[in-house]
């Protein structure tokens, strides 16, 4: 077996009923777990763009990239670089703040992680947070203390630095269109 | 024109040239055969005995004549049944179009009647499939589905269509096949997928380096796999072997890519593979291997396989590159052009002392004979001897397919059909009977085992009502043979649950359902029975009893290095 790690993928898919599960069966069918997904519409409202996380190697990475292409309801799939991308999730966290000092405290430390205050009760606040996954576990850690009563996450979603995009024509893009276009 | 869906349907049927159906009606689907009823004159349907059946005759049909077979079943478990056909379609390659129809919309999701999430179940065993909830949607679909079908790689398409739709009337034009590509959603299709929709050249590049690397090989083995059958790239794969001057093995699925009996073959290649042909991928240089996606049962270890070799891939699905095998270089593109575009580039090639040292291993398992009982060899010897050359031979799984593979010289595409990558038992019959419809003029050969013919031998009461004339030689050794030849090699001779000591009689059988058949223990009895089947113009049944340890030879098992014979 080979490093098991987390890799992101980017995929551009037909805003249509069932393409959501038929890409998720295809990564389950692999055996792996999805960490994290996210979708919604991008500037075109016919096409979605999803962003996955998932543990595995790399032979299995490129083995679940070749399936997604030849998908017809799949445009285009991008493994994004870690280094090279801009990776953001939204956090919401409801923490325990019965006293006066706590309240204080957990303001501070919101303000410190540029958090924002979304909503407060005599017992509890609420903070929305957005950012990478190094950012967002470390207020987790820091608010743990004080008790969390509920935390979630939206999930990944990924977009890579500088000029390039999803929608550049790539060899490889082209043998896969080739695979689906002889017609 | 306004007409009702089942009429679209039809229309969108004749437009796709489509004389053929092989289906079972029901409930929901009852409109669609409403409709079948007034295209009776154009449209021919097979009602076959089960719709498992169906589903292996449309395929057999869409192997034997290149074109897309058609297939109908009604919901619930009309279409739960087709599913070890779409299946053994998918896995195969073979561009077939399932058509089912489900419950009204408004009983969906509810439990009713018959119904069931057809399009969720077939999902990972289909190339695409649709559900159909409005009647504007259905031309246009099915359209796409026959286009998505034959198209690149071929396989399965399903269309499941709700039953209010088949009644449903709507304005409807009949657009023909060559102006599909510019309308609808085929146009929106082709668009989105590539700039260019017309197949584009394999980059000129890729093939030049490909030509080089044959031309510097010293050790070349070629690989002629399921590729070359489906783009009937047989004439380029003999002008590429006899150029290169290289050996040439087979898969299972590529039976008939070149002829049999040219002298560059080496027969098999994998698990049961000859010696020559896996004793030359172990000892090649480069491996060239085309329209074969190095299964299982091919490349058995992928990390030993052919490791000291250049492997170059040509394939048409581009997620077949470097899925089991790492490869040096690939070509993605149809294998009839790539082949061309080689061809006209190669220089003739000699290779005489890496053929010498190939062909010093045995091409063909020399199988032992005794007289007592009728041997594989005998039986596969006397049908070759007297059957047509280009007689179409299906089999089902087990031992008698290997055996068939190995005695049979097939010599052109379309000519071997066979459940190489599912192995479902069963395929046989309906896939001969398929074969046949599509091929009245060629003897239809269907080989079985004891095992397999019992599983969809109901499919005889079609072979009599519409007269099919497929001759069925059944391999009796009173055992799941190959699983037993599994059994004493590797679980010390304890054959569990593998011992078929109980009937039917098969003659008896073939009588009932009002077709001729003998039982025959040796040569001139088999010689008498397979004269009396050719006469007689019928369907025709051969029970031939054989000895249930005989074995299939060569074999490598399963994980273990190609070269590395369990038994010879």
């Amino acid at each position: 077996m080979e490093v098991v790690q987390k890799y992101t993928l980017a995929v551009l898919v037909e805003n249509e009923a069932g393409v959501l599960s038929q890409v998720s069966r295809l990564i389950a069918r692999k055996g792996f777990n999805i960490e994290s997904l996210t979708v919604g519409a991008t500037d075109n409202p016919a096409i979605s763009r999803m962003t996955i996380e998932v543990m595995t190697d790399e032979s299995h990475i490129t083995l679940i990239c070749n399936q997604l292409r030849k998908m017809f309801s799949v445009f285009s799939v991008k493994l994004l670089d870690p280094e090279q991308s801009i990776r953001r999730e939204l956090v919401l966290i409801k923490v325990s703040t019965p006293t006066h000092n706590e309240r204080n405290e957990v303001i501070q430390i919101a303000n410190i992680f540029r958090a924002s205050i979304i909503d407060v009760s005599h017992t509890t606040i609420t903070i929305s947070l957005i950012g990478d996954d190094s950012k967002t576990n470390a207020i987790e850690d820091l608010l743990r203390e004080f008790g969390i009563l509920e935390l979630l996450r939206t999930g990944i979603t990924a977009l890579e630095r500088g000029t390039h995009t999803i929608y550049e024509e790539t060899k490889e893009r082209g043998e896969f269109n080739y695979g689906k276009n002889v017609l | 024109m306004r007409k009702n869906g089942s009429e679209i349907l039809m229309e969108c049927l004749l437009e796709q040239e489509v004389d053929t159906i092989f289906g079972y009606p029901g409930g929901t689907i009852i409109n669609v055969y409403d409709a079948l009823y007034q295209y009776k004159d154009r449209i021919r349907h097979i009602l076959t005995a089960h719709e498992q059946g169906a589903a292996h005759a449309a395929d057999g049909y869409a192997r034997a004549t290149g074109k897309v077979g058609v297939c109908f079943a009604t919901s619930g478990p009309g279409c739960t049944n087709l599913t070890t056909g779409i299946a053994t379609a998918h896995m195969d390659s073979s561009p077939v179009v399932f058509i089912t129809c489900n419950v009204q919309t408004f009983l969906m999701g509810k439990d009713s009647f018959q119904e069931i999430d057809i399009t969720g179940v077939t999902l990972p065993i289909v190339k695409n499939n649709y559900l159909v909830k409005r009647v504007e949607d259905l031309a246009d679909i099915v359209r796409e589905a026959f286009a998505i079908a034959r198209s690149g790689r071929p396989g399965p398409v399903l269309i499941d269509i709700v039953k209010e739709v088949t009644s449903a009337v709507t304005e409807f034009e009949s657009l023909p096949r060559r102006e599909h590509a510019s309308h609808g959603r085929l146009a929106a299709l082709l668009q989105r997928a590539s700039h260019d929709f017309r197949p584009p050249k394999p980059d000129t590049d890729d093939i030049d380096k490909l030509v080089e690397i044959l031309q510097n090989a010293e050790k070349p083995l070629i690989i002629t796999g399921g590729g070359v059958v489906r783009s009937r790239a047989h004439r380029e794969m003999l002008e590429l072997v006899e150029k290169l001057d290289a050996p040439v093995a087979v898969t299972v699925m590529g039976g008939g890519g070149i002829s049999g009996r040219h002298p560059l073959v080496t027969g098999m290649i994998g698990m049961h593979g000859s010696e020559a042909s896996n004793m030359a991928c172990g000892g090649c240089d480069v491996l060239l291997a085309v329209g074969c996606r190095f299964s299982d049962r091919v490349a058995l270890d992928p990390s030993t396989f052919a490791k000291q070799a250049k492997i170059v891939q040509i394939d048409i699905d581009r997620a077949e590159i470097n899925k089991n095998v790492e490869t040096y270089h690939h070509i993605v593109g149809d294998a009839k052009r790539v082949l061309q575009l080689v061809n006209e580039r190669l220089k003739p090639a000699n290779h005489d002392e890496w053929k010498k040292y190939v062909f010093s291993f045995k091409t063909e398992t020399e199988y032992a004979e005794s007289n007592a009982t009728l041997s594989p060899k005998q039986v596969l010897g006397t049908l070759v001897d007297m059957l047509p050359r280009d007689t179409i031979v299906a089999t089902d799984v087990g031992q008698h397919q290997m055996w068939t593979i190995q005695h049979f010289h097939f010599e052109y595409p379309g000519q071997l059909i066979t459940s190489g990558g599912f192995g479902a038992m069963g395929f046989g019959l309906g896939a001969a009977m398929g074969a046949k419809v599509g091929n009245p003029d060629k003897v239809v050969l269907h080989v079985t085992g004891d095992g397999s013919f019992r599983m969809n031998c109901n499919e005889l009461a079609t072979e009599q009502y519409y007269d099919i004339p497929v001759i069925t030689v059944i391999f009796n050794n009173g055992a799941l043979g190959m699983v037993r030849q599994w059994q004493t090699l590797t679980c010390g001779e304890r054959y569990s649950q593998t011992t078929l000591d109980r009937g039917p009689d098969f003659v008896a059988l073939a009588a009932a359902y009002g077709l001729q058949g003998r039982r025959v223990t040796n040569v001139e009895e088999l010689q008498a029975a397979v004269r009396e089947a050719l006469a007689c113009g019928h369907g025709y049944i051969i029970e031939c009893t054989i000895d249930m340890d005989e074995m299939v030879c060569p074999m490598v098992s399963g994980g273990s290095p190609i070269t590395q014979f369990l038994i010879h």
